[in-house]
């Protein structure tokens, strides 16, 4: 790279925030530059990963076309795990099983890759293997990034930070504080090779329809998230704990995939397949309190880096792809006038806020809050859930209503019935 | 760490990593002094590929850096690590991701 490298606007990292961006500008005949620090777009990206479909209008289209997708979801399952039970839920919908179809499993390795080739095809420029160390700032004013090649700096009207959870380069510019150990999920997984057939069988469905598995409840003895979702030839099974309960636990990420293997609720899905690969990775999860100033003089921040996460309905990204093409929308807005200020680049907020982005961040502000404050909601619960499914469903030669009486003498005992009512209030007023 | 079904190594062991032999370490310790008077150690249990082990003789900490996924949770969980991205094109390469 020369030193006189000189663009309309430079996104800093190919995930789906930065590529979203990227096809939209390039697509509008805007010289666009991706800079990424893996070898391929995708190398370094992990998610569970289920992607929902809308956010791809005005991105590609036809969508799923010849995009590398797994299964299309047809049945979505909810799993409450006490330590060897289990209470669940599940949706299964026909709607699903058609086009256009509701969301896919995918691989980001091979997703991201795709996302990139649809980028360059639309005229986008994507520079792999190179790391953006820090902005370049004139009199207050973002101009370019500083990259670790030699001579590398780029020049640029505009940057967009799509460069993700850690997002060193928001940092940098001070337009975030430290990430608190509350704020973020660690997260592991593993994808695990099975025969289709038999996946279509232990799931119950048929070739390319894919079923997605949620679990949460007191087995984790902490704010925890796994899930288990059925690709082609294998499964994804991972499990997430935010890093302050990890902490506290003193418990390590991949003791907890290992236990997680062995619940007899996840145990019988997986037997018999063969781990193909490992992965760790970090979910931010604080949700809107926890947002950085999403612009600057010259930048806008967007997807992960921004802390656009729905945690509560496995929500990023989509969140990640609408936030790139509204800031590049923004961008061809104000490119007119030239004028690529603060005050100016507000306009992307404005955006965020009148599509779900910022709405559904909103909606959920205080349950990131609510969960580390009120543990016992993701403790005692799950558990006298199971308690009762299990009294109820027991057949031991105990009247039903004597059972009855027993639940509520759990629940009494454990929880209280004045908190039963305060905790019911309080999750309706933060997520209802 | 507990003993369980498959071991961290064989499961490391099939990621794609490209060392970056040259340029060295990605993860500093600022200051072993600090590890020195550390309590919780917590850099020991929070890293999913178990990147930090203490030595058993001297007490310090190690850092096996060829084996980190840079997922950026030792960063947060601990200020005395100068954490980076590994150079370009080096480190983690996943194949599913
Ligand atoms: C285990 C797990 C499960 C998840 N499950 C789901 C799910 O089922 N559905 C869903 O919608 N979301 C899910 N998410 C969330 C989703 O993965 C993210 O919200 C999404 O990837 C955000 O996209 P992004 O483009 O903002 O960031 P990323 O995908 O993280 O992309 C950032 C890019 O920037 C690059 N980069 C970073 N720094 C630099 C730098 N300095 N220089 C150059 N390049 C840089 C990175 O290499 C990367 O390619 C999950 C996340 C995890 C970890
Ligand atoms: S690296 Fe951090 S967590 Fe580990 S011993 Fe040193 S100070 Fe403690
Ligand atoms: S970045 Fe993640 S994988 Fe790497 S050493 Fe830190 S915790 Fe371990």
């Amino acid at each position: 790279m020369s030193s006189k490298l000189k663009y309309d606007v430079i996104v800093v990292g190919a995930g789906p925030a930065g590529l979203a961006a990227a096809i939209v500008l390039a697509k509008a005949g805007v010289r666009v530059v991706v800079i990424e620090r893996g070898r391929f777009p995708g190398s370094k990206n992990v998610m569970g990963g289920v992607f929902y479909s809308d956010c791809m209008k005005g991105i590609v289209d036809e969508f799923p076309g010849d995009a590398p997708v797994e299964r299309h979801v047809i049945d979505q399952r909810i799993c409450i795990l006490d330590q060897d039970s289990s209470v669940g839920f599940n949706h299964k919908n026909e709607i699903f099983n058609k086009k256009p179809y509701n969301c896919h499993t995918v691989f980001r390795a091979k997703f991201d890759r795709w996302l990139a080739g649809e980028a360059e095809k639309a005229g986008a420029l994507i520079i792999n293997s190179t790391v953006v160390k820090e902005a370049l700032v004139e009199n207050g004013n973002v101009i370019g990034v500083k990259t670790g090649r030699p001579h590398g700096d780029v020049f640029a009207n505009c940057v967009i930070a799509s460069d993700g959870v850690n997002s060193l380069f928001a940092k940098s510019l001070g337009l975030r504080k430290k990430i608190e150990p509350a704020a973020v999920a660690i997260a592991v997984k593993e994808v695990i090779g099975l025969d289709e057939q038999v996946i279509n069988d232990r799931f119950n469905v048929k070739s390319d329809e894919g079923v997605t598995i949620e679990m949460t409840g007191s087995f984790f003895n902490g704010e925890a998230m796994a899930f288990l979702y059925t690709n082609k030839k294998s499964v994804s099974l991972g499990v997430g704990m935010v890093l302050k309960d990890v902490l506290k636990n003193k418990i390590n990420p991949n003791d907890l995939i290992e236990r997680l293997k062995k619940h007899p609720s996840v145990a019988p899905f997986i037997e018999g397949g063969q781990t193909k690969e490992f992965l760790a990775h970090l979910i931010p999860e604080g949700g809107y309190r926890a947002m950085p100033k999403l612009v600057g003089n010259g930048v806008m921040i967007a997807g992960d880096a921004a802390m656009m996460v729905d945690a509560i309905h496995r929500e990023g990204s989509n969140l990640a792809i609408t936030s790139g093409k509204l800031a590049a929308e923004t961008y061809l807005e104000v490119a007119q006038q030239g004028d690529f200020s603060e005050k100016t680049l507000l306009l992307y907020v404005k955006k965020l806020q009148d599509s779900f982005v910022l709405k559904d961040l909103k909606k959920y502000k205080r349950v990131p809050a609510l969960l580390q404050t009120n543990k016992h909601l993701l403790l005692q619960y799950p558990k006298l859930l199971n308690q009762a499914a299990f009294e109820m469903l027991n057949v031991d030669g105990i009247p039903k209503k004597d059972k009855e009486k027993l639940i509520w003498k759990n629940v009494k005992q454990e929880i209280g019935i004045r908190n039963l009512v305060i905790d019911l209030f309080k999750l309706w007023r933060n997520m209802g | 760490m507990e003993e369980y079904g498959m071991r961290l190594e064989d499961k490391l062991y099939l990621d794609g990593f490209k060392t970056d032999e040259t340029g060295g370490s990605h993860l500093v310790i600022k200051d072993t002094s600090v590890c020195e008077l550390c309590v919780l150690k917590q850099c020991l249990f929070v890293c999913a590929c178990s990147v930090y082990e203490q030595n058993e003789n001297s007490g310090r900490i190690e850092v096996n850096y060829a084996a980190c996924v840079e997922c950026g949770t030792c960063r947060i969980a601990c200020d005395n690590i100068d954490w980076r991205y590994p150079r370009g094109g080096f480190g983690i390469a996943y194949k599913f991701g």
